[in-house]
């Protein structure tokens, strides 16, 4: 399956690294910086894009220091994985070039640059390792490395509210990293790997009971992460406090990243569906409660990052049908969410510099004093409440279908949930729009000039989001394609250990061990038989009960595992 | 020989347990202080849990001086040692955090969602989230709303 191409997977995450040390290495000269934080971004979206044309043939695999799979680690980017990427490096791009232009004109006060490019650089970094990753252990680095960066981020200036506000985030934050490296405890414990395909072949095999118990808490660990309703009051509290750029790119990734981890380990670890109705009403509370909480805002930022949590639900809506056409949707609603938040806070970001506020009271006229930023607060705005023709419409329309084809009352039920959240976001920007735009223009509003490449990079991704609506035709084909890959195991095991047992790369040790000590029934035979497994998995997509009670497959997993785990 | 004891230690697990109690305790404090010092202590107690995942305590795991059978697992003590410093940076951080909030208020005590508090005020009171200009001045009471409608036939209905 490795093409020449995979030398290419681990630049995402090693090039804005690169980038943070030479940046901070150069901390006195702030032009300098810039120039390597864009040269960074610039090259790492380029690697992104060529990987996302190259894994539509197959998956990427490469395996770091070239240590075989289950014994090294190693970074897959696969369908899902390099369209998230690809979306976020832009995104991550776009802002880099707004919070440039604000340094520029605010002299850095707000952005701190000696410290601001290194760590959005490393967070970055983080995220890309996220999405690339191919073991849970790497995975939680990976989440570190941008939690890391971003509790540094949202208390940058250290003014009294983002201390307060980053108080909160970087507790909650920890919490939920406790609770992910406890599940990676017990997921070790139970099966002795860590490795996602070596996973995806020995979890079907554990006690019902105790896999539940796992995904329940890889789960609840996401969950935070990701602001699903429970476990999402600390996000409206503490986001809108950053600078703009920030929040947005905060908005915009750092919980899509926790919506990607659910993806990847509720398809590959724990299919079948055994929590659906959970995750079900989960998106249904998430949504509404959301929404209703952004009606009840008076601050703009506020508002924002209320409609945030409330379309986390969409997403969670799509991941719950398990179905192909849900997954597909899910992943397309994931993409066009990244783009479309990140661009509203941006131009919200704009708003308070022209408007001098970001409360709904003291903001008004600003549709006569700055047109151009009423359009660009208008086209993210009907984008997210699902107006057509833009892209959050055909999203929210492939759930709506998924919805209805998959028929059980609750996910009619959340069909409905979703149609009134749409109309209740409508609602709540309206009601900003309202406000903040069209009411007689406050006396003492100060002469601000908007900067030009602030504006513009805004801009640039508010028209990113409508060319996602233009191109939706090829685009919802290839989420399409990724959900089916998602749905479809056997491939991505395939693609990792290509012949059940080892990845390519060199762990001679091991496998001498495999012959001498696990080797009883023969290492051919083994090798054969597990090669069995997989084929079963490869015809067979959903089917855990095939591998079950596949008696032969059971016998090899569970010398493989003693071999592993003494 | 005695055949290799699999099974991790008990003492191990109650530690564990003992430590994840207290620091989840201190966790639900309200001084900042206390708060790291309980993510410290379940942060310690997660990573013995890793420990324990690991299975029996053996010999150095290197090829020729311990047998295979006897062997400790190394994988999470790697990991082990991961999360330590993950927790020593972010402990640093936080300290750092508690020391800034203790400059600027004088305590280190995590504080409220102050806007959430206005929004709840504002809806027990009943009073509208802001006014604007369409919503215009409303009359108090029927009466006043009808005194006010200009009645162009007035005269005839003879209201002296």
């Amino acid at each position: 399956m490795t093409t020449d191409l995979s030398w290419l997977l681990p630049l995402p995450v090693v090039l804005p690294l690169f980038g943070a040390g030479l940046a901070l290495a150069l901390w006195r000269h702030g032009r300098a910086q810039g120039v390597i934080s864009v040269i960074a971004l610039s090259l790492s979206l380029a690697a992104s894009v060529t990987m996302l044309v190259a894994a539509d043939s197959g998956p990427l695999v490469t395996e770091l220091g070239s240590w075989a799979a289950p014994v090294g680690i190693n970074l897959v980017a696969d369908r899902v994985s390099t369209l998230m990427l690809t979306v976020s490096f832009a995104v991550t791009l776009a802002v880099l070039v707004y919070s440039l232009a604000q340094g520029v004109e605010d002299g850095d006060a707000e952005t701190p640059v000696a410290i601001f490019h290194p760590t959005y650089l490393v967070l970055t970094a983080g995220v890309a390792d996220a999405f690339l990753t191919g073991d849970l252990f790497n995975l939680f680095v990976g989440f570190e490395v941008l939690l890391a960066a971003s509790y540094v981020l949202i208390t940058l200036g250290g003014t009294g509210e983002r201390i307060r506000a980053g108080t909160i985030y970087v507790v909650v934050s920890l919490l939920s990293s406790l609770l992910f490296l406890t599940a990676i405890g017990v997921v070790y414990a139970a099966t002795g790997t860590l490795n996602l395909a070596q996973l995806a072949l020995r979890i079907p095999e554990l006690d019902p009971g105790l896999r539940m118990v796992l995904q329940v808490m890889l789960l609840l660990a996401f969950a935070i992460k990701a602001a699903i309703f429970p476990l999402s009051a600390w996000l409206p509290d503490s986001y809108p406090t950053a600078p703009a750029p920030v929040t947005a790119v905060f908005a915009g990734l750092l919980t899509k990243v926790g919506v990607y981890a659910i993806i990847r380990t509720q398809t590959l670890l724990f299919p079948g569906g055994l929590l659906d109705g959970w995750l079900m009403g989960l998106a249904l509370a998430t949504m509404l409660v959301g929404i209703l909480g952004a009606v009840a805002q008076n601050d703009i930022k506020r508002l924002v990052s209320f409609t945030l949590v409330s379309h986390i639900g969409f997403m969670l809506f799509g991941i719950s049908l398990s179905s192909e056409a849900g997954l597909g949707a899910a992943i397309f609603y994931v993409t066009h969410h990244i783009t479309v938040q990140t661009a509203l806070f941006l131009v919200v970001g704009l708003v308070e510099r022209r408007g001098g506020s970001t409360s709904l009271n003291d903001l008004g006229g600003l549709a006569k004093v700055a047109p151009v930023l009423a359009v660009l607060f208008f086209i993210p705005a009907m984008n997210l409440a699902g107006v057509p023709p833009f892209s959050g419409f055909l999203g929210k329309v492939g759930l709506i279908e998924a919805g209805v084809a998959d028929g059980r009352p609750l996910a009619l039920v959340l069909v409905a949930g979703g149609v009134v959240t749409s109309l209740l976001t409508l609602y709540a920007l309206v009601k900003a729009w309202n406000k903040a735009f069209w009411q007689p223009v406050p006396e003492n509003l100060p002469p601000v000039h908007l900067p030009r490449r602030m504006v513009g990079s805004t801009a640039v991704l508010v028209s990113f989001g409508v060319i996602i609506a233009v191109f939706a035709g090829p685009l919802y084909g290839y989420t399409e394609r990724a959900a089916a890959l998602l749905r479809d195991r056997g491939q991505y095991v395939l693609a990792v250990l290509p012949d059940g047992q080892r990845g390519e790369g060199e762990s001679a040790d091991v496998t001498e061990d495999a012959s001498d000590g696990v080797g009883e029934p023969g290492a051919d035979v083994v090798e054969a038989a597990d090669t069995g497994a997989i084929d079963t998995l490869a015809t067979d997509a959903g089917a855990t009960d095939t591998l079950a009670t596949d008696a032969e497959a059971t016998d090899t997993l569970a010398t493989d595992a003693e071999a592993v785990a003494p | 020989m005695s055949p290799p004891v699999t099974a991790p230690s008990v003492t191990l697990v109650i530690v564990v347990a003992a430590l994840i109690a207290v620091g989840v305790y201190l966790l639900l404090e309200r001084s900042l202080t206390r708060v790291i010092i309980g993510l410290i202590l379940t942060g310690n107690g997660v990573n013995l849990l890793l420990l324990v995942a690991g299975g029996a305590a053996g010999g150095p795991p290197i090829v020729g001086m311990t047998d295979p059978e006897r062997m400790s697992d190394p994988l999470p003590q790697a990991m082990v040692l991961t999360a330590i410093v993950i927790t020593l940076g972010v402990t640093a951080f936080l300290l750092a955090m508690a020391y800034r909030s203790w400059q600027l208020n004088g305590h280190d005590e995590v504080q409220d969602d102050l806007e959430d508090r206005r929004v709840a005020r504002r809806a027990a009171l009943d009073r509208a989230a802001y006014t604007d200009a369409d919503v215009g001045t409303e009359p108090e009471s029927l009466d006043e709303a009808a005194a006010e409608v200009h009645d162009e036939t007035g005269d005839v209905g003879g209201r002296e």
